[in-house]
């Protein structure tokens, strides 16, 4: 069957076969998008349900998707092909010292680029012109950053699906707001505590799933999320149900310096600014910075110990993890608890930072979006997760900035409408396509950097 | 007991919703070993396609019978359901089999937030409500203070389209080549390829079987409820794969009887415990089998080959 395949892209492109293809995807694609998009059911004045014509765009969007298939089969598969069938040598030791290298170079300029950013940010816009700058794109994508890192260990080192990351998320949230206003406690005693309640809950929700099997795990998780939210709507005395929590208190400069504007040891009275919030974003950003490298940084220390070793080899086969007796029990533990006390860090950062918590921040698309991060980014690797959260949150929040866009989609078209839809593409995209991550492929941790002689006496019965 | 009555009719309607969606679950993960994470949202897709053509029959073609219109509704979705479900496998399954363990997962979630998404974008974030299709309503007895023990014919309709697909189905399963076919892929699908079984027709056609029948859950949903919306995918989802978790994953009179059971499950405990709580039932008991007794009740336990 592989020679016929063969002789037949060796004899060019069959362009017969591919305008058949391409004809037939489109008839079905109009099949499905005639009802879908083509019949828009709306409701008139008189409440009733109606349908609205649009087969033209259904027909549009169905003549794309025959073209776009024809072209596949005609050009691009032929041509992967192509590409598949020149040899491919073996990676070797030089290659990957080099793509270390690079990537060691972007980590440097990324880190440099990080910290100078709200300065050039300030410069350039000005103080009240930042907040966006710094806020909508720097804290935000940043706190995404933070939670791939957080699931990055869990799902990209010790490969365990973990649907309800957002539970954790939640709980160092809830666990900051509720402690900050019924017990008057600092941001920075509250940080360590809702950290460690999150982890505290990722073993309690960790241990009973231990022995299932990676997409048993993936459901469990999604209904302690699940599980989780529902009880934080309906225990109205103790989360405020779905009116959520208020007025939660702001981070103090710790503890000498309050961001409140009418507070005695107010920073912009003490410093003489000009009253504006730019400042608290500013801070925000770098307790954020320092959070999310706080979790890169343990996340590439443990990676050289023995649990983030054993982390990956549980991630690769866990029959045979288990089998060269590694205690998978703990290992999971480990990568769940740690995972989710980023998870909780960040959390209690997203509530002081709000000001305001509720069930609604934490539904299901929100671990959708943290795992299509880790997936996209690569699964194991830190850069990439970086990469594909600037790329996917600021991505989406630039869409909104783009107003030539309502001139070609009509005045109501709103971007984050697509976000979900263009996530959820490119996790299918990315799996089907390069299972690896687009951003960056997560590499092999440990390898031998020369071949090593090794002498009979050490071999023998009972060494290494 | 007039109440206790009343909501164990109620339960066995909606655990024959589950039931119907549960089967779609346990069929492919019988044959590929995979959760397909977008069953739920391929409900909800099936549902939206049912209330359309409702729409073009009722209001364009002006046909009258709703007992014909309810046919031919359920007909179309069935089929439309079924084709897309074959594209889905197509597109985002079949070039993932032999890829690493979580691949086909990851994708089944990304093709459900997809659907559910092109749904709000394509339909809108409203709820779809039309007019009840019918208001018929018998009741059985009445109880001492008053209170009637009544059976809609919604409900009626529900039970008999259940019971005769599954008949129809378990022909299918039992008596044709198809499903020859399909339990050979399950026992063993290399045997079965060498054996002259085409195993990936076999698997698209699992998918499009278990996607008909959800599509009959998605008409009898809307039928039942008289309204849908674009997140109607999700929770229902998660509680026939419970269902299917339950009766054990693999076992298709297992995946009716978890049905029946998480539906009897729920309203019992919505009307005596909690409803606040009723999400929250069916949630636990998904992660209570799982942990407990993850082989489910009529399935067998499961071996973790090398």
């Amino acid at each position: 069957m592989n020679s016929a395949v063969k002789s037949k892209d060796g004899a060019g492109i069959d362009f017969g076969r591919a305008l058949k293809d391409g004809v037939l995807i489109g008839i079905v694609a109009f099949a499905l998008l005639g009802p879908l998009v083509g019949l828009k059911t709306d409701q008139n004045m008189a409440n009733e349900l109606i349908l609205q014509n649009r087969l033209g765009l259904a027909a549009i969007l169905s003549v794309i998707i025959g073209v776009g298939r024809f072209l596949l089969s005609a050009f691009i598969y032929p041509w992967i092909a192509a590409r598949g069938r020149r040899s491919k040598s073996a990676v070797t030791l030089a290659e990957l010292e080099a793509r270390a290298r690079v990537t060691r170079g972007l980590s440097v300029t990324g880190l440099v680029f990080l910290f100078v950013y709200p300065v050039l940010i300030i410069s350039l816009f000005g103080v009240q012109g930042s907040i966006k700058w710094v806020d909508n794109y720097g804290v935000q994508i940043l706190i995404y950053v933070m939670l791939g890192w957080g699931l990055n260990i869990v799902i990209g080192l010790a490969g365990l699906l973990d649907l309800g990351y957002v539970a954790f998320y939640a709980v160092g949230a809830y666990s900051y707001a509720l402690l900050a206003i019924n017990f008057h406690l600092s941001f920075w005693v509250l940080l360590p505590v809702a950290g460690i309640l999150a982890a505290f809950w990722g073993i309690i929700l960790g241990f009973p799933v231990l022995r299932l099997r990676g997409d048993y795990l993936a459901i469990v998780t999604l209904a302690f999320g699940e599980i989780i939210r529902l009880v934080l709507i309906n225990w109205k005395d103790f989360s405020g149900g779905s009116a959520g929590i208020s007025s939660i208190p702001k981070v103090t400069l710790f503890g000498i310096y309050s961001f409140d504007m009418g507070a005695s040891n107010s920073f912009i009275k003490a410093f003489h600014l000009s009253p504006s919030s730019a400042y608290y974003k500013v801070f925000l950003y770098y307790l954020i910075l320092l959070l999310a490298l706080l979790t890169a940084f343990i996340t590439i220390r443990l990676r050289r110990l023995p649990i983030g070793r054993a982390w990956e080899a549980l991630r690769e086969d866990e029959v045979a993890c288990r089998s060269l007796g590694i205690n998978t029990t703990n290992t999971k533990l480990t990568a769940f608890a740690i995972g989710a006390m980023f998870g909780g860090f960040a959390g209690s950062f997203f509530a002081a930072r709000q000001g305001f918590v509720s069930p609604e921040s934490f539904i299901f698309m929100e671990s959708a979006v943290i795992v299509a991060i880790v997936v996209l980014g690569g699964m194991g690797s830190m850069i990439g997760v970086a990469l594909a959260a600037v790329a996917m949150i600021g991505g989406t929040e630039l869409l909104r900035e783009l107003d030539f866009l309502k001139l070609v989609f009509g005045k109501d078209f709103n971007p984050d409408q697509y976000r979900m839809l263009l996530f959820g593409l490119a996790m299918v995209i990315i799996m089907v396509w390069k299972p690896t991550g687009f951003v960056s492929a997560r590499q092999p941790t440990a390898f031998l950097f020369k071949r090593k002689t090794v002498s009979g006496d050490l071999v023998k019965e009972g060494h290494g | 007991m007039e109440v206790f009555v009343q909501q164990v009719i109620n339960g066995i309607t909606i655990g024959s919703l589950y039931g119907l969606i549960a089967i779609g679950y346990t069929m492919v993960f019988g044959i590929i070993g995979m959760v397909n994470f977008a069953h739920g949202d391929v409900f909800m897709v099936s549902a939206f396609f049912a209330l359309i053509f409702l729409l073009v029959l009722t209001s364009w073609l002006g046909i009258a019978s709703m007992t014909l219109a309810l046919i031919l509704v359920m007909v179309v979705a069935m089929v439309l359901t079924g084709l897309l479900v074959w594209a889905i496998e197509r597109v985002a399954y079949a070039p993932l089999r032999g890829s690493f363990r979580l691949a086909p997962l990851i994708s089944a979630i990304g093709m459900s937030i997809v659907l559910s998404n092109f749904i709000q974008v394509a339909q809108g974030p409203r709820n779809k409500p039309i007019p009840p299709v019918t208001r018929d309503v018998y009741t059985l007895w009445e109880g001492a203070n008053g209170y009637p023990v009544n059976l809609s014919l919604k409900q009626i309709i529900i039970w008999v389209v259940t019971a005769l697909l599954l008949a129809a189905f378990w022909y299918v399963v039992q008596k044709t080549a198809l499903g020859r076919a399909q339990r050979a892929c399950e026992q063993d699908r290399k045997m079965a390829s060498l054996l002259g079984v085409n195993v990936d027709r076999t698997i698209s056609l699992t998918f499009v079987i278990g996607a008909a029948l959800a599509a009959v859950a998605g008409t009898l949903f809307l039928m039942y409820y008289g309204v849908v919306v674009f997140s109607d995918g999700f929770t229902p989802g998660v509680k026939a794969f419970t269902a299917a978790v339950l009766g054990g994953i693999g076992s298709l009179p297992g995946a009716v009887l978890g049905g029946l059971l998480i539906g009897l499950i729920e309203t019992l405990w919505g009307q005596y415990v909690s409803a606040d709580y009723q999400n929250v039932a069916a949630f636990s008991i998904l992660v209570i089998v799982l942990i407990f007794m993850p082989q489910g009740l009529l399935g067998r336990p499961e071996v973790e080959k090398v």
